[in-house]
């Protein structure tokens, strides 16, 4: 179980993923050894994940961003599973959500600008299977996106 | 904009996927020298490409059971402002992303909870409290996959 030192060893680090482990454990206020140790086992235990990079893919000239709310065809049993399949191997699609509720997938799709996402979406969105129907949400900011948990 | 060459874009995949590399990991996995690597990876960086860091963590082994994503609609466009919505929004602990989107929703927020009751709570005193909130649409989030995109 976790106790007050991993959460704050763990509320630090979310904030600024980037610390070395010797800034980590001095703003967390335990020992250098302290953080590692724990930080391992963090890691052994699946708690911590990983530690990614995030690309801005405005400043690679990707301009347009969109999401795609898709709802399928439940009378295909495979419909889930063959649809995911494809989806993951359009180059531009970055994120693919499944969901309880209203929609079903919500693919985010990442294009140069709007004629470049016409052509995605007229060659390989819509060849995907068991589609039953789409709604497009343009992105517009992105206000808040650090995802930190409250610890 | 900057161009990337095989080797950026090399760079950029491992980055991704492992941000903690130290620069001499990574030439060496590439046939670079350490300086010819961290001059690469600091003109990633400067030129904002590489926008952060994201720590990747298991929600649900720290106790955050429920992640639903708000599709939020304002009810009084003009009366109440973007910003005063915005503003409040983020401030909320349990809302971890808020995005503007145009179409069927205004805005799209990702919230944790701990569980559904939860949930309902931060949905009732929080969310529906905001300053010119209108409908809202839940979705429960099942699954979720990151792809590395168009660098390959």
């Amino acid at each position: 179980m976790l106790d007050d030192t991993d959460r704050r060893i763990l509320r630090h680090y979310q904030h600024d993923p980037a610390l070395s482990p010797a800034e980590l454990a001095e703003r967390a206020n335990v020992t250098t050894a302290t953080c590692a140790r724990r930080l391992d086992k963090l890691q052994a235990d699946g708690v911590i994940r990983g530690n990614h990079a995030v690309i801005d893919w405005h400043a690679l000239g990707y301009e347009v961003e969109v999401s795609l709310r898709v709802t399928l065809d439940k009378t295909q049993p495979r419909a889930f599973e063959d649809f995911t399949e494809q989806a993951r191997q359009i180059p531009e699609v970055v994120e693919i959500q499944s969901f309880l509720g209203r929609v079903d997938l919500r693919l985010s799709i990442i294009a140069r600008d709007m004629q470049h996402y016409q052509h995605i979406y007229r060659t390989a969105i819509l060849t995907l299977p068991h589609i039953a129907d789409i709604e497009a949400l343009m992105h517009v900011a992105r206000l808040k996106s650090d995802e930190v948990l409250p610890l | 904009m900057i161009e990337l060459d095989t080797i950026d874009r090399q760079l950029l995949r491992e980055l991704m996927h492992d941000a903690t590399q130290s620069a001499s990991a990574l030439g060496r996995k590439m046939g670079l020298s350490q300086p010819a690597t961290w001059r690469r990876i600091k003109r990633l960086r400067d030129s904002g490409v590489i926008r952060g860091q994201r720590l990747d963590l298991d929600a649900e082994k720290l106790g955050f059971g429920v992640t639903v994503f708000l599709g939020v609609k304002l009810a009084t466009k003009g009366r109440v402002s973007l910003e005063d919505f915005e503003r409040a929004v983020s401030a909320i602990p349990e809302v971890q992303t808020v995005e503007h989107i145009l179409g069927l929703y205004d805005y799209r927020l990702r919230v944790v909870a701990r569980d559904i009751s939860d949930f309902e709570r931060v949905l009732r005193r929080r969310l529906m409290m905001l300053p010119g909130v209108g409908d809202i649409e839940a979705n429960v989030l099942l699954s979720e996959e990151r792809l590395p995109g168009p660098i390959g």
